[in-house]
C-alpha cells in the first residue's frame, strides 16, 4: 500500500486539478470521473482503496451513487459536499459515507482525512496511543500520563467507540444506537452527559478538548496527536 | 395620517360617519330652541365636509343624505315632516350633497397625490438601500478578488523575481481574501434564509459549553492575543434548541466585537439560565454604539456611520433573524462605561439530566 489509487467522481474541472495536485503531491495516485456513470464504472473497474465523491453530481443525485457504490465497495468513501447543512451531511454518513468534507476546505485537512479512513480500514489495533492517552480494547484500560482512569462501562464503550474510528466523524445517531441501543436514537442528551464527563476525565481542559472533537450539529471525532 | 385613515377599516367609517351625524343632530336638536334651523344646517354641513376629509366617498354621502334628512324632518319649520316650502331651504338640502360631492372628490384627488409622493419616497428608499448594498458588496467582495488576482498574477508573471518571503506573503494574502470571500458569501446565503423565511429551527439537546468552545476554536485565528472571558453559570442544563442556529448567533456576536472593539477592549461570554430561558449575553469594554443608532445596527446592511472596518452590515441581521426564529429577543444597550452588552434571550426546554447522571 505505499501508493493507494484514489478515485475521484467531481463534475468541477477546477476542483478535480486542485485535487490531482494535492493528492499526487503526498504520494497517492488518481482516477477521474467527471459524472456518476463514468464513476460507478471506475470504480467497478478498478476498485480504488479510497473514493473522493461530490454530492452535487450532474447526472444522478449523491445519495443514489453513494448507495449504489455501497452495495458491494467497501472500502472507504469521503463525501465532497458545497452544502454545509448538517442534514445533509448526517444522510451521507447514514448512506455509508465514511466522512465528508465541506467545499472550501483546506488541503491539510482533505489530506488527514484520508489517511485516517485508510489507516482505520488497514490497520486493525487493539492498544490506541495519543499524547499520553493509551486505551487498550483488550484490557478495557485507559490510562492518562501513565495512570490508570476509572471511567463507568459506558464512558469506556463510548471512548472506545471512537477512538477505534479515530479521525473519522461519528453521527449522534450512530453513537447512539451503537452505545445505548436502537431505541435511545433520540436521546441526544444521554451523549451530551457522557461526552462532557468523558471530557472532564481524559482531557486537560475540557472546554478545549483535544481528543473528543465536536463536530458542529454532526456528532464527534476522536482526533490522534500524533507529535506525542 | 392618511395612511391611518386608508386603514381605519369600510365598517367603522360607515359607523364613525353615521354616529357623528347623529351626534351632532342630537346635541343641536336639544338646543334648537337657542339656535335658528339654518344654523343648524351650518353645523351638520361642517359635521359633513370634516367626515368627507378622512372617509371614502360612500360613507360621506350616506352622512350627507342622513343629514338632509334629519334635518328636513326635525328641524325645518312644519317639524317632523319632510315637506320643505321655501326655496332657500331646497337650496340648503341641496347643498348638503353638492358639499359633499366636492369635497370628496378633492379629498380623493389629494390622497391619490399622497400615494404618489409615497411610492416616489418609497422608491428612493430602495434604491438607496439598493446602492448602500451595492456599495458594501461590491467593496467587501471586490477587494478579496483584487487581492487573488494581484498575488496570483504576480506569482505567475514575476515568479524568478520574487523573493520566497514575498511569494509567501502572497500566499497569505490570497488565502486570506479566499476566507473572507468565503465568509462573505455565507453571511448573504444565511440572509436570504432569513429573508425568505425558510428557517426551520432542528431543535436537539446540547450543551452550551460546547457551543461556547465551538465558537472559540472556530475565531481563533481572529482571537489571537485579544483576551476573551468565558462566564457559564454553574450547574447549567442541556437546551433544546438549534446547535447550529445558536452557533451561528454567538459566532456572529463575537466576531462582530473582534471587528469593532479597539485593541485594548475585553470581550466576555455570559451563559445562563433564566427560569425557562436560554441567556447569551455578549459585553465588551470598548466605546459602545452611538445612541442613536442602536435601533439600528440590527437592519440588514446597515452600517455604523463611521464605520471604517470591513464587513456587509448582515451579521448582526442574520443575529435577529435567527434568535427570532427560535422566537427569541435580541437587545443592544451601552454600558454606563461604555461598552457594548448584547443580550438574547430565547425560549428552551431544559434538562438538568447532565447534573444527575451518574451510572
Amino acid at each position: 500500500m505505499s501508493h493507494p489509487q484514489i478515485l475521484v467522481i467531481d463534475d468541477e474541472a477546477q476542483i478535480r486539478k486542485l485535487l490531482q495536485i494535492t493528492l499526487h503531491s503526498n504520494d497517492f495516485r488518481t482516477i477521474e470521473a467527471i459524472h456518476a456513470k463514468e464513476g460507478l464504472a471506475m470504480a467497478k473497474h478498478n476498485n480504488p482503496d479510497l473514493i473522493l465523491l461530490d454530492l452535487g453530481l450532474p447526472d444522478e443525485n449523491g445519495y443514489s451513487v453513494l448507495k449504489k457504490l455501497r452495495e458491494w465497495y467497501t472500502k472507504p468513501i469521503i463525501i465532497l459536499s458545497v452544502q454545509s447543512g448538517e442534514e445533509e451531511i448526517i444522510r451521507a454518513l447514514d448512506n455509508g459515507a465514511n466522512d465528508y468534507l465541506v467545499k472550501p476546505f483546506r488541503s491539510g485537512e482533505l489530506l488527514a482525512r484520508i489517511r485516517s479512513s485508510l489507516r482505520g480500514f488497514y490497520t486493525p489495533t487493539n492498544q490506541i496511543n495519543s499524547s499520553g492517552l493509551v486505551i487498550d480494547t483488550s484490557l478495557r484500560i485507559v490510562k492518562k500520563d501513565s495512570t490508570l482512569i476509572k471511567l463507568t462501562a459506558t464512558e469506556y464503550d463510548l471512548l472506545a467507540l471512537l477512538a477505534k474510528n479515530e479521525g473519522r466523524v461519528l453521527t449522534h445517531q450512530y453513537l447512539l444506537r451503537e452505545i445505548w441501543g436502537p431505541g435511545y436514537i433520540s436521546q441526544s442528551q444521554y451523549l451530551r452527559v457522557f461526552i462532557a464527563q468523558l471530557r472532564k476525565k481524559i482531557e486537560a481542559e475540557p472546554n478545549r478538548p483535544e481528543y473528543i472533537v465536536t463536530e458542529s450539529g454532526v456528532g464527534y471525532r476522536f482526533v490522534l496527536n500524533e507529535n506525542s | 395620517m392618511d395612511k391611518h385613515f386608508q386603514r381605519t377599516n369600510k365598517k367603522k367609517q360607515y359607523t364613525i360617519s353615521i354616529l357623528s351625524v347623529l351626534l351632532v343632530s342630537g346635541v343641536c336638536y336639544s338646543i334648537s330652541d337657542l339656535i335658528g334651523y339654518r344654523v343648524v344646517a351650518l353645523l351638520l354641513l361642517v359635521t359633513v365636509s370634516l367626515i368627507s376629509i378622512f372617509f371614502d366617498i360612500l360613507p360621506v354621502l350616506i352622512a350627507a343624505v342622513l343629514s338632509a334628512l334629519l334635518w328636513d324632518f326635525f328641524f325645518i319649520p312644519q317639524k317632523f315632516t319632510f315637506l320643505i316650502t321655501s326655496a332657500e331651504d331646497v337650496l340648503m338640502f341641496l347643498m348638503y350633497f353638492v358639499i359633499a360631492l366636492v369635497n370628496a372628490v378633492f379629498t380623493t384627488k389629494i390622497r391619490q397625490m399622497e400615494k404618489i409622493a409615497y411610492k416616489q419616497q418609497e422608491k428612493e428608499n430602495t434604491l438607496k438601500l439598493y446602492n448602500t448594498l451595492l456599495n458594501s458588496l461590491s467593496h467587501e467582495l471586490k477587494t478579496p478578488i483584487s487581492t487573488i488576482i494581484g498575488s496570483t498574477d504576480n506569482l505567475q508573471l514575476m515568479a524568478d523575481k520574487l523573493s520566497e518571503l514575498h511569494k509567501h506573503e502572497l500566499l497569505c494574502e490570497i488565502s486570506k481574501a479566499a476566507f473572507q470571500l468565503n465568509r462573505q458569501v455565507s453571511n448573504l446565503l444565511n440572509m436570504s434564509r432569513v429573508e425568505s423565511g425558510v428557517i426551520k429551527p432542528k431543535h436537539d439537546w446540547f450543551d452550551m459549553n460546547e457551543v461556547v468552545h465551538d465558537v472559540l476554536n472556530n475565531l481563533k485565528d481572529q482571537i489571537k492575543n485579544k483576551p476573551i472571558q468565558v462566564v457559564i453559570k454553574e450547574n447549567l442544563p442541556l437546551f433544546k434548541l438549534d446547535y447550529d442556529l445558536v452557533f451561528q448567533i454567538l459566532y456572529n456576536l463575537v466576531h462582530n466585537a473582534l471587528l469593532y472593539i479597539p485593541k485594548y477592549a475585553v470581550i466576555t461570554i455570559r451563559v445562563n439560565c433564566r427560569l425557562d430561558r436560554l441567556n447569551i449575553v455578549v459585553e465588551d469594554t470598548g466605546n459602545g454604539f452611538p445612541e442613536d443608532e442602536i435601533d439600528l445596527v440590527f437592519e440588514k446592511f446597515y452600517r455604523l456611520k463611521n464605520s471604517s472596518t470591513g464587513g456587509t452590515g448582515l451579521g448582526l441581521s442574520i443575529v435577529k433573524g435567527f434568535v427570532e426564529a427560535m422566537n427569541g429577543t435580541v437587545r443592544l444597550n451601552n454600558m454606563m462605561d461604555g461598552g457594548a452588552v448584547f443580550t438574547i434571550d430565547i425560549p428552551s426546554e431544559l434538562s438538568y439530566i447532565n447534573l444527575v447522571a451518574q451510572e
